[in-house]
């Protein structure tokens, strides 16, 4: 059974054809990669995906749905929630405010509530804070709860941003390089963090080029390039396969590392 | 941030963080017991604390621009004006007709305009001010043009009407502590976090769905309600309005208010009214000079004080965490 299904996903950006053709379908537990070299249609694939960006051609079908044309919003209020290549932590809030932020979708206090404060309001902040809390804590970020966002450390940012994706309480998640800009430390940290939400029941898809980090935490691997997909299998497959191995051209050594 | 007295106390650099709202609440005070001239100057500053609030979650919260707001303030002083001096309506059932008025006129202007970012906002809010302002001239049969109307009655319930001029800046004080107090309980609200979120990153607000659009609107309405309710104010303490007293002028210094008070701060509108409103009275000695003492001054309090009046006193990092 697949939690996402992508048929015939086609986008054309004037003549330039992001991507082609796509078709796949990523189980519902565990972890799941796209890669690709750069250019290979990864991020427009992603958006299109998360509703950020219309397919010219193709659709979507996320929990047996087809999410085609629907808003970002509604697709993250169903269960599908993104993260972004250059992260977008709401710079101005605190690590916990950014947190809460994504508990958003899951509570419903409107203005009348944030002035009148009743009963079922208190305990919906409260219980906002505690799960806030808890997905901190679940990242590692427990000394900087009340840090400013913009002042974090790049890698922290990182893992800031996946506690606040948790906080919206996904089916399935995606990160957009997760991996980009961290250190090996960082990016081992980053790998046992995301089988480990996968464990606790979200399924996880990753666009990555931080081969290690796909082949040690990736159950299921779809390649593209150019704009199509060229291969799709588990980690030993897929470095196996010659057509990745040549997309990859020198790359071979990173592969078997 | 909440913060108890306990800490305030423990926490000596925290105190000094609440000195310029200190300063504020004492030159209220000040009026109020001294009775005399300053509480015109005050009694203006605290409607214009008022306006500035509301400006203040579109702008500061929500990181959003308006230049129209006055368009707000006009609709809701001269449904004042209109309905208790034409009509004889009580001054409190005008002052309600005008916020339900600028609510279903920020709905309306609203969702269209707030399609646009920006630059394209600025322009597009700044000629809702405009239109509104040359309808308030050229709508003579209701705003009698130019002229204005006056005789509007004193703020009232019933028969009872505050007189004198320390009862109404009473009234005021009172009236401008419940809007900080409003705005403060949406910043620390699920909606406010929703706010300072998508002034952040809209496409990231949509990714945890927060439906961006609405809740730009929502927060329109509002600050649309708190300018209907300072214009409101105004006309009821001078008793007279004109298209003048709710013109680009009133934006001009309402900006000014927010940004020397603290944007984004829940203490920074009072304090901006207050400093601003006191300034030229300040300077008025200086004659010739007034004005350009009155511009240094502005500028040497937004070079050092750059996150405004309000976040003076507080370590840097501190000061943005307390928005």
């Amino acid at each position: 059974m697949s939690i996402l299904r992508v048929d015939g996903l086609t986008r054309r950006f004037g003549g330039l054809v992001a991507n082609n053709d796509i078709t796949f379908a990523i189980p519902a537990h565990g972890v799941s990669a796209v890669i690709g070299p750069n250019g290979a249609g990864k991020t427009t694939l992603f958006n299109m995906i998360s509703g950020f960006m219309e397919p010219s051609e193709g659709r979507v079908t996320f929990d047996g749905k087809i999410i085609t044309g629907v808003r970002p919003e509604e697709i993250a209020a169903r269960g599908l929630v993104r993260t972004f290549q250059l992260t977008q932590l709401f710079q101005n809030l605190s690590v916990l405010e950014n947190v809460k932020v994504g508990c958003h979708v899951r509570t419903r206090a409107g203005v009348f509530a944030a002035l009148t404060r009743p009963a079922w309001a208190r305990r919906e902040e409260a219980e906002t804070d505690a799960k806030a809390r808890a997905l901190i804590d679940l990242v590692g970020l427990s000394d900087q709860t009340e840090q400013l966002a913009g002042v974090l450390p790049y890698g922290q940012q990182r893992l800031l941003e996946i506690a606040r994706a948790m906080a919206t309480e996904p089916r399935l998640m995606l990160l957009d390089e997760p991996a980009a800009g961290l250190n090996h430390d960082e990016t081992a940290q980053l790998g046992t963090l995301i089988r480990r939400i996968a464990a606790g029941g979200t399924t996880v898809l990753l666009i990555e080029h931080d081969m290690r980090l796909v082949m040690k935490t990736a159950d299921h691997i779809v390649v593209l390039n150019f704009g199509r997909k060229i291969a799709e299998g588990t980690p030993a497959q897929i470095q196996e396969n010659e057509d990745v191995v040549e997309a990859y051209l020198g790359g071979v050594e990173m592969l078997d590392a | 941030m909440a913060t108890s007295p306990a800490t305030i106390l423990r926490n000596p650099r925290q105190w000094l963080g609440q000195l310029p709202l200190a300063f504020a609440v004492a030159v209220v005070a000040y009026a109020i017991i001294d009775g005399g001239y300053i509480v015109t100057v005050v009694g203006f500053a605290l409607i214009y604390a008022v306006f500035v609030a509301g400006l203040n979650i579109f702008m500061g919260y929500a990181g959003q621009t308006s230049f129209g707001q006055n368009a707000f303030a006009a609709i809701g002083g001269y449904a004042s004006a209109v309905l208790t001096a034409t009509y004889g309506w009580p001054p409190l059932a005008g002052i309600v007709a005008g916020m339900a008025g600028a609510v279903v006129c920020a709905l309306l202007i609203g969702m269209p305009t707030l399609r646009l970012k920006g630059h394209y906002l600025a322009m597009g809010t700044l000629a809702i001010g405009l239109i509104v302002y040359e309808i308030a001239v050229e709508w003579q049969s209701v705003t009698n043009g130019y002229m204005g109307i006056s005789g509007i009655p004193p703020l009232g319930i019933g028969s009872w009407e505050l007189e004198s001029d320390r009862a109404q800046l009473i009234f005021l004080a009172i009236v401008t502590a419940l809007s900080l107090w409003a705005t403060w309980r949406l910043r620390q609200s699920r909606f406010g976090r929703a706010l300072v979120a998508l002034s952040g990153s809209e496409d990231a607000a949509r990714a945890l769905g927060i439906n961006v659009g609405r809740t730009k609107l929502i927060a329109f309405v509002i600050s649309a309600m708190f300018a209907s309710l300072a214009g409101s104010l105004l006309v009821h303490i001078v008793g007279f309005i004109s298209p003048e007293m709710i013109g680009m002028n009133m934006v001009i210094l309402a900006f000014t208010m927010l940004y020397v008070g603290g944007i984004g701060t829940t203490t920074g509108p009072l304090i901006g009214a207050v400093v601003i409103g006191l300034l030229p009275e300040v300077f008025r000695g200086l004659k010739d000079y007034q004005d350009l003492v009155y511009g240094t001054a502005l500028i040497l309090i937004l070079i050092y004080a750059p996150g405004g009046i309000a976040s003076l006193g507080r370590l840097a990092p501190k000061r943005r965490a307390a928005r």
